[in-house]
């Protein structure tokens, strides 16, 4: 009983991300030459987590633009993007981050979307119904979705 | 060449295969007779941006594209029987048909290819769609018909058919050009959550695959277009509306003035490919 309260609430945290104190917001990120060095969250990120955001089509779906040899089961990969086997060894955890937060921070004006960010769009809709946005704008993911991408990334080794 | 794969993968998925077999190099003539321009010099408003424009046949697979060399092949026919009777059917309180006032639906030949145009009258961009609601409310006392619903779709895809092999030859200058600059700044805005621009998919990443999708240049040489994906006839404004909901962006409506004057300048990125419709994509 007690144990499944405080799962719920972990999720719930890991799930809204502003709910946590040490959740830094969208607005709030701090960037160096696009990297961002602080953790999003304080909370080591899942490689395992960051693999299912990375291919799920209504989480990342980071396989639409990119193809990794890890991922082969999972059916069609893109190549808008480069192919990210071995973007463990190419990046360090900060750019990475950095490149999640909001890749046009690295790359100038990159077709890949910018993952935790909550302003500056034009006509904003309300996720995939075409239709127009109203209230609080959730980033693409969530604080510690990210942090379990960057950690799915850095086990990308050559 | 590809087709024992191809038929190999189409046995298991049918979609997502189709993508990867496209053979980008076929050439397209329809009913042993009428040959389509599928792939030519880009128009002189496109040259610091692209060297050839390609119509979206291209990137489909080679059962998609078959099925567009044949009538009695192509599903989109069916519409344009659909259309034939429209055209011959007499309605509204002036009881007039639109063949009392063209004749043979051929008469129309090359109608299609200089579409969206500017009115005189109306001193705006007319779609043909428009253009056929100006003769249902004036010429026929009729009512006009929604947006890229099937009757109009049907008549459209009845004018594409007459006009098929000839060149697409919008007007860009000239009283229009003030929509084709609207619609210029609109394909190169990046909307939406994900912000992306038309140009981002079409023009940046034309020969890619996004996921399980091949993507094309986004013409519109071939609308309206049978989507084995939804079976049925689709028109221009709807695919623009699909398209703009995938970047996560508010849309505009089928009929607005911004898809209008969209459809304006993604036609004239197609100047010198050939009128295709009715076509079949997936
Ligand atoms: C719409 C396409 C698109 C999507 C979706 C996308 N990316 Fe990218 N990504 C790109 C492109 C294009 C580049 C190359 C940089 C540039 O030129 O913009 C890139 C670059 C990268 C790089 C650096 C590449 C290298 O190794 O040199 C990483 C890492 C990366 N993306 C990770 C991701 C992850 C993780 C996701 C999902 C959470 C994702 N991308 C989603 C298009 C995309
Ligand atoms: C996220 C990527 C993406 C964006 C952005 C996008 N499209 Fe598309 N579009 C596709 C895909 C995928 C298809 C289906 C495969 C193909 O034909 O390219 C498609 C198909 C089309 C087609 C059908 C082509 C044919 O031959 O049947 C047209 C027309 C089109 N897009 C126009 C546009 C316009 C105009 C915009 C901007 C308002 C736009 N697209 C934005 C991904 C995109």
């Amino acid at each position: 009983m007690k144990r499944t309260t405080i799962s719920l609430c972990t999720l719930l945290i890991a799930g809204l991300g502003a709910a946590n104190a040490e959740t830094v917001a969208p607005t709030a990120v701090a960037f160096e030459e696009g990297a961002v060095a602080q953790s999003l969250t304080g909370v080591a990120g899942d490689p395992a987590a960051g693999a299912t955001v990375v291919s799920t089509k209504s989480q990342g779906n980071c396989v639409a633009c990119h193809e990794i040899t890890d991922l082969a089961d999972v059916p069609f990969h893109g190549e808008v993007g480069p192919m990210l086997d071995g973007a463990g060894d190419r990046w360090s955890e900060a750019e990475l981050r950095g490149i999640l937060v909001d890749a046009k921070m690295t790359f100038d004006e990159s077709v890949m979307p910018s993952f935790y960010k909550t302003e500056g769009f034009i006509r904003l809709g309300k996720a995939y119904t075409g239709k127009a946005h109203e209230g609080d704008v959730e980033p693409l993911l969530t604080a510690q979705q990210i942090e379990d991408v960057v950690a799915y990334l850095m086990t990308l080794k050559d | 060449m590809k087709k024992g794969i191809a038929a190999l993968v189409a046995a298991s998925t049918i979609f997502g295969a189709a993508a990867a077999t496209a053979d980008e190099s076929a050439e397209l003539t329809i009913n042993g007779e009428i040959d389509i321009v599928t792939k030519t010099a880009a128009p002189a408003h496109l040259s610091d941006v692209l060297d050839e424009v390609m119509s979206g046949w291209r990137f489909r697979s080679d059962q998609t594209q078959e099925m567009q060399m044949d009538d009695f092949d192509n599903p989109g026919m069916l519409g344009v029987e659909a259309g034939i009777e429209i055209w011959n059917t007499v309605d509204g309180s002036k009881g007039k048909s639109c063949a009392d006032c063209h004749g043979e639906p051929e008469e129309m030949a090359g109608v299609k290819a200089v579409y969206p145009k500017w009115n005189d009258q109306a001193e705006t961009v007319h779609t043909l769609q428009m253009a056929v609601n100006n003769c249902r409310e004036n010429a026929m006392g009729a009512e006009p018909w929604k947006y890229d619903a099937s009757d109009a779709i049907n008549i459209e895809a009845l004018l594409a058919s007459v006009s098929r092999g000839m060149p697409v030859n919008v007007a860009i200058d000239g009283p229009a050009e003030a929509m084709w600059e609207l619609g210029k700044e609109l394909y190169y805005t990046r909307t939406g959550q994900l912000e992306l621009s038309c140009a981002n998919c079409h023009e940046d990443n034309y020969g890619n695959m996004i996921r399980a999708d091949h993507l094309s240049q986004g013409q519109i040489n071939g609308f309206p277009t049978y989507r084995l994906k939804n079976a049925k006839l689709n028109g221009v404004h709807s695919r623009f509306k699909g398209c703009v909901r995938d970047t996560r962006a508010h849309t505009y409506s089928p009929g607005s003035e911004e898809f209008i004057a969209l459809e304006l300048y993604v036609a004239s990125r197609g100047n010198g490919l050939s009128v295709e419709g009715p076509s079949v994509r997936n």
